[in-house]
């Protein structure tokens, strides 16, 4: 969440609670929850790092509220995470391990384990669905959970190969 | 197994076995190598496996388009399979919406003529068919080809048509055959809404897909290999332990 944090503060100052609540907004229900003590960690670490500058702001009857601010070097960093390609996504290794050594411990075969994988694949797929229905008009949302669709499609796709292959 | 508590399930097959024999000496192609499914009245059935898997013959053999080499196929308890064609007529006129896997429409009527005209044959009134027809017609963003010749669309909105035509009388008991395997994603989901509209009505729908987000629409996904059912798996609502993040971890 570091890089997102600093990118919402390029755009302008704010304090901790205000960019949970720009990322939610932003985002919508698709994406994991910002958890607000994981921000203020993240803050600070930020600070430490020169990338921003918090400054305390009083407020009438409440404890101070740091303002945080992106620096120049801040900046050089956003533009540089902007610039640079995105690591793709990765094949589910945890899963091949399972399935191609499964049959030495025979302790599971491989059948159940393709089974039990498409079950949870196909019950994260329906979770997708709700969610779909339920960001209907946030557009962002909806890509990210097209995103995510189409990644549990080659998922699937690739089960049924190994399935093809391997039993 | 999955337990079907209703009495009797809509439909029922037991020891299905079809074998296709090429013209001329050809190989043998063993489809469906004896195949046992018990549909409970409005189970939304996903039929997924990779190509040759024997699905659609699968399908076709479920709605009585093809017959069984051995096995029985009962329809609300009665035996169907040996019926003779004019009553399978019957049934796919009133109870049974079927849609192909290339699609079933008429050539030279109207994407709207060919919607209708199941509705008419059923015996509704013209008023009713082209009622339905409309409903249709937007429910699928076929509006405005309503006046097109089927030859005249492109493979999705013939998809769509077929499946308004497949939903015209509102039948009981579905049977599609990968409805949205060649819409862009837009009208595929268009075509899950209309689907999962249908079910929630508490119709029965047994289709045969490729699309991730069909089968996780069904409550209850067969997967099919090799002409036989490899697995039948119930989809609850019930969240994935670790939840969804996983998927929807884009890091940064
Ligand atoms: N009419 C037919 N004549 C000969 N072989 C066929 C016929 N229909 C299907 N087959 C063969 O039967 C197998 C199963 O086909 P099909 O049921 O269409 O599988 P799927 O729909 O899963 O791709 C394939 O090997 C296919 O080539
Ligand atoms: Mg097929």
């Amino acid at each position: 969440m570091r890089l997102p944090l600093l990118a919402l503060l390029a755009k302008e100052p704010a304090h901790g609670y205000e960019l949970k609540q720009a990322l939610e907004q932003t985002f919508g229900a698709a994406y994991p929850r910002a958890n607000i003590g994981q921000v203020y960690v993240t803050l600070g670490r930020l600070e430490k790092a020169g990338l921003i500058e918090g400054r305390d702001v009083a407020q009438d009857g409440k404890p101070d509220k740091r303002v945080y601010a992106i620096t120049d070097t801040g900046r050089q960093e956003v533009a540089k995470w902007l610039s640079e390609p995105s690591e793709g996504p990765r094949v589910r290794d945890e899963f091949f391990l399972k399935l191609v050594l499964a049959p030495e411990t025979q302790l599971a075969d491989r059948l159940t384990l393709i089974n039990n994988q498409r079950r949870h694949y196909l019950n994260v797929m329906r979770g997708l669905n709700r969610m779909a229905a339920e960001e209907r008009g946030n557009q962002v949302s909806q890509l990210l959970i097209e995103g995510a669709v189409l990644h549990l499609q080659a998922d699937l796709d690739w089960l049924e190969r190994c399935q093809e292959e391997l039993t | 197994m999955t337990d079907q508590d209703t009495a009797v399930p809509v439909l029922r097959a037991t020891g299905l076995v079809k074998t296709h024999r090429a013209a001329r000496g050809g190989a043998e192609v063993r489809a469906v190598r004896g195949v046992d499914l018990g549909v409970g009245r409005g189970d939304f059935v996903a039929v997924t496996g990779p190509s040759g898997a024997g699905k659609s013959t699968l399908l076709h053999l479920l709605a009585g388009l093809r017959r069984p080499d051995a096995g029985e196929i009962h329809l609300d308890g009665r035996r169907v399979d040996t019926l003779r064609e004019a009553d399978w007529a019957v049934l796919r006129r009133r109870r049974i919406g079927i849609v192909f896997q290339t699609g079933n429409l008429v050539s030279d009527l109207t994407v709207a003529d060919n919607i209708e005209l199941p509705a008419l044959l059923a015996g509704h009134s013209a008023r009713a068919a082209r009622e339905r027809r409309e409903e249709l017609l937007t429910d699928l963003g076929l509006a405005d080809r309503a006046d097109a010749a089927p030859a005249a669309l492109s493979g999705g909105e013939r998809q769509r048509a077929a499946l308004a035509r497949a939903l015209v009388n509102d039948p009981d008991l579905l049977f599609a055959d990968e409805p949205t395997g060649s819409l862009d994603s837009r009208s595929a989901r268009e075509v899950l809404a209309l689907l999962t509209r249908h079910h929630a009505k508490g119709r029965t729908i047994v289709l045969v897909t490729h699309d991730a987000r069909v089968a996780g629409s069904a409550d209850r996904v067969v997967s099919l290999f090799d002409g036989l059912i490899t697995d039948d798996a119930r989809v609850d609502d019930t969240p994935p332990a670790r939840g969804i993040r996983d998927v929807l971890d884009l890091g940064g």
